[in-house]
């Protein structure tokens, strides 16, 4: 998830596990769904992206957490 | 239940669904703030009238996306929901969802359901629904999942009124069936832990096996039992729950399949994409941040002046007037000067206040402040600090008490107690007279370069100082406080909205009313000991001083003021506060500061900019042109072990360190007690302010001398 550029998608396979997991599955991060990044802060980090229909802003250590397809 | 006449309603919801509006149209200003026991987060409760007198008690739980807590906030949305105790347990549940994240928002709603608890739902934001061309079909869905639904907009009230009558009709009725079964997860386990609690469902039963370290209402021997009821059963609960949370969306998924459509994916955030692509820009995003910042700054620290001045002016005409009034004695100079400049030095902070939380209150409202965080979470965080405290910090640039009350908005805890550790460091309005003083006398006004005033230059050094001061005392802070787990930063960037005029003002109304009535006792509490100190002595002196006062003066012909000012010196010279300005000459001494510094640290314990007007009375100054005549003094004062000048460059710097580091001020105190909600943060807090601040003036004092 982290080597996504601006403006591209991506499927959710899955998540390097850790204590995150379920906090990113509640916040409807659901394997099989697509994902976007929206844009970065000034700074790199962190991302705004577009997951299940709403944005989120998420680190990059968050979002290196995502697996995709 | 529906012949009950007050029914307990849960408001629960995600954050930024609208929960707060909602609770704000439905209770108004009929709210009240109290606490849960042991933990910081505020208990916001509320009264709605509903039909043939009854009465719905409201409380507004903290936002949350499920119902398995992971904060101190989250928690208390279980343990109020999931209340064994049938006489305290909520009667019905509000479920208010966000329409336009109607998928999200569905898990925590189904989870709630599944409790058996009766629940409403609220679809919010219809009308951005419909804008966004989101085509939702209320009747289907009602339907299917047989729970009474509302399409409503909390931020208009359209739709509220029919929240209230289904209030006052709904009946528990029988055990509704479950969205999802947990039983297969471990059918054994569950149904022993059902029949032990005489639970009424499977979910309550999965839930206690989840959560029974937090739930009060069982005992430790019952917590005994379910821990080996789990090893016996070898019951894995962390893949169960995210199997759970999986299987859960697929079915809220099958649940809308056909009643809620979506014309264009994210057409809803066109609008918002494009502000964020100016507000989180690069160049303009940081530019526009400081503007709005610099607004905040320059309306609590000039406009505030205004009203301030007049509260000022009025409780001392107040006082004056009553003084003229009756007659002398303890009981009326208890009033006069204890109590009411004790209101007055509350009732000060109040404009502060109200503006701060106009500008706070806008931003939140407008989804601006996730932004803020957005931006500066990278820089923040390498401080041990976090995005939302940039706004407390440079609000503490006006004043500490406003700042840390707008710390409320950090959602993380740790974060949150070091950004109110460290706010009093950074130089406030009060320090303004005493450094204006104190840099007059260490600081030649001069100017370098022709234009830069060298005074005007100290000041702000100072101001940079603090700030420094504080954001490396944070870092420092960070190595000594544990962090439950890691912190995150998976937030929503909401849609951004016009901001609710009505919402604005309840926050501003709420903010002042929780800091005069609960920071305010303690306010009053503490000036009135600092007046018990300062009016009273272990000697007869005082009660003889203007016998002796005069006696010594008879052949000075001083005329009454003169008079006058020379007993209230000598007054305040034998009372407590006098007596401990003395005995502590020993402890500030190598930091180059006399007793009559020591009276001033003790009774400018109030608030900072008291240090002025102690010295003014110990320096037997009238009132008139106290400031340069103070100085003046303070100059000619000669240091009877030396010869020379008692106020040296060294001491007066020494004295800027001290004020500039040292929390010399009570209501930040009590404003600290009444957000930590524990007496431990403020007393570490003033521990740790306190020998920075000698240390700093030790060091200064020891190089400049």
């Amino acid at each position: 998830m982290a080597d996504l550029k601006v403006g591209e998608s991506g499927i959710i396979s899955g998540f390097q596990s850790s204590s995150l997991t379920l906090k990113l599955l509640e916040m409807g991060f659901l394997p099989g769904s697509m994902i976007k990044l929206n844009f970065k802060a000034p700074l790199g980090d962190p991302l705004s992206i577009r997951v299940s229909g709403y944005n989120v802003s998420i680190r990059l250590d968050e979002a290196a957490m995502i697996l995709l397809q | 239940m529906a012949n009950k006449k007050y029914i307990k309603v849960a408001l629960i919801g995600n954050p930024n669904s609208g929960k707060t509006s909602l609770f704000n149209q439905l209770t108004g200003l009929k709210q009240k703030i109290g606490n849960y026991p042991g933990i910081t987060v505020d208990k916001k409760t509320g009264v709605c009238s509903l039909k043939e007198g009854k009465k719905a008690n409201i409380i507004d739980l903290p936002g949350t996306y499920s119902i398995y807590p992971r904060s101190d906030d989250e928690r208390v949305v279980f343990e109020t929901v999931y209340d064994l105790n049938p006489i305290t347990k909520p009667d019905v549940v509000i479920a208010i969802v966000d329409a336009v994240n109607l998928k999200r928002n569905l898990l925590l709603f189904t989870q709630i359901h599944d409790m058996g608890i009766p629940i409403i739902l609220a679809l919010n934001m219809m009308d951005v629904a419909d804008r966004s061309g989101i085509m939702i079909d209320l009747k289907k869905i009602e339907k299917t999942i047989n729970v009474p639904i509302f399409g409503i907009n909390a931020r208009s009230g359209e739709g509220v009124n029919k929240i209230k009558e289904a209030l006052s009709s709904i009946t528990s009725g029988t055990q509704p069936k479950p969205f999802y079964e947990v039983k297969n997860f471990a059918p054994q386990l569950i149904s022993e832990i059902k029949s032990e609690f005489k639970l009424e469902n499977d979910y309550q039963a999965y839930l206690i096996i989840h959560q029974y370290k937090h739930v009060h209402q069982l005992t430790a021997a019952q917590k005994e039992l379910i821990e080996s009821l789990i090893e016996k059963y070898a019951f894995d609960i962390n893949s169960a729950q995210a199997k759970e949370t999986i299987d859960r969306y697929s079915i809220i998924n099958e649940l809308l399949d056909g009643s809620f459509k979506v014309k264009l994916d994210g057409h809803q955030y066109r609008f918002t994409d494009k502000i964020d692509s100016i507000l989180t820009h690069k160049i303009w995003g940081y530019l526009i941040f400081m503007a709005i910042l610099m607004g905040i700054f320059q309306s609590i620290f000039a406009w505030a002046e205004y009203p301030m001045d007049f509260i000022d002016t009025s409780i001392s005409n107040l006082s004056l007037t009553l003084k003229s009034k009756f007659p002398d004695g303890p009981f009326f100079s208890l009033i006069t000067d204890g109590i009411l400049p004790g209101i007055g030095g509350i009732l000060m902070f109040v404009p502060q206040i109200m503006l701060l939380f106009l500008f706070i209150a806008i931003l939140e409202e407008t989804g601006y402040m996730a932004r803020v965080v957005f931006l500066m979470d990278k820089i923040m965080r390498q401080f041990g600090l976090n995005g939302r405290s940039v706004v407390p910090l440079i609000s503490g640039m006006a004043c500490a008490i406003p700042a840390i009350m707008a710390t409320r908005s950090i959602d993380n805890w740790k974060d949150r107690l070091i950004t109110i550790f460290v706010i009093p460091l950074v130089s406030c309005s009060a320090r303004l007279p005493v450094f204006t003083i104190l840099i007059a006398m260490a600081v030649p006004e001069v100017r370098i370069l022709g234009i830069f005033n060298l005074q005007g230059l100290t000041l702000m050094a100072l101001y940079l100082m603090g700030f420094l001061v504080a954001v490396l005392s944070a870092l420092v802070i960070r190595q000594f406080v544990v962090r439950k787990g890691k912190s995150f930063l998976i937030m929503e960037l909401p849609l951004y909205k016009w901001p609710r005029f009505n919402n604005v003002l309840i926050t501003i109304y709420e903010k002042t009313r929780t800091f005069v009535w609960e920071a305010g006792r303690i306010i009053l509490a503490i000036s009135i000991v600092l007046w018990v100190l300062a009016s009273y002595g272990p000697s007869d002196k005082i009660k003889n001083a203007e016998k002796t006062i005069s006696e010594k003066y008879a052949d000075q012909n001083l005329t009454e003021k003169q008079l006058n000012t020379k007993i209230a010196s000598y007054k305040l010279e034998n009372s407590y506060a006098g007596v401990f300005g003395k005995a502590i000459e020993p402890v500030i001494k190598p930091i180059g500061f006399d007793w009559k510094i020591g009276i001033a640290l003790i009774t400018s314990f109030a608030a900072r900019e008291v240090f002025v007007g102690t010295m003014a009375t110990i320096y037997s100054i009238e009132q008139a042109d106290a400031e340069t005549t103070i100085r003046r003094k303070m100059q000619n004062e000669i240091n009877p072990e030396t010869g020379g000048p008692r106020y040296t460059t060294a001491v007066a710097f020494s004295l800027i360190i001290f004020y500039a580091f040292a929390m010399q001020c009570m209501s930040t105190l009590a404003i600290v007690l009444r957000e930590t909600k524990a007496w431990k943060w403020p007393l570490l807090q003033l521990l740790y302010l306190s020998a920075l601040a000698y240390f700093a003036s030790f060091i200064t004092y020891t190089l400049l001398k």
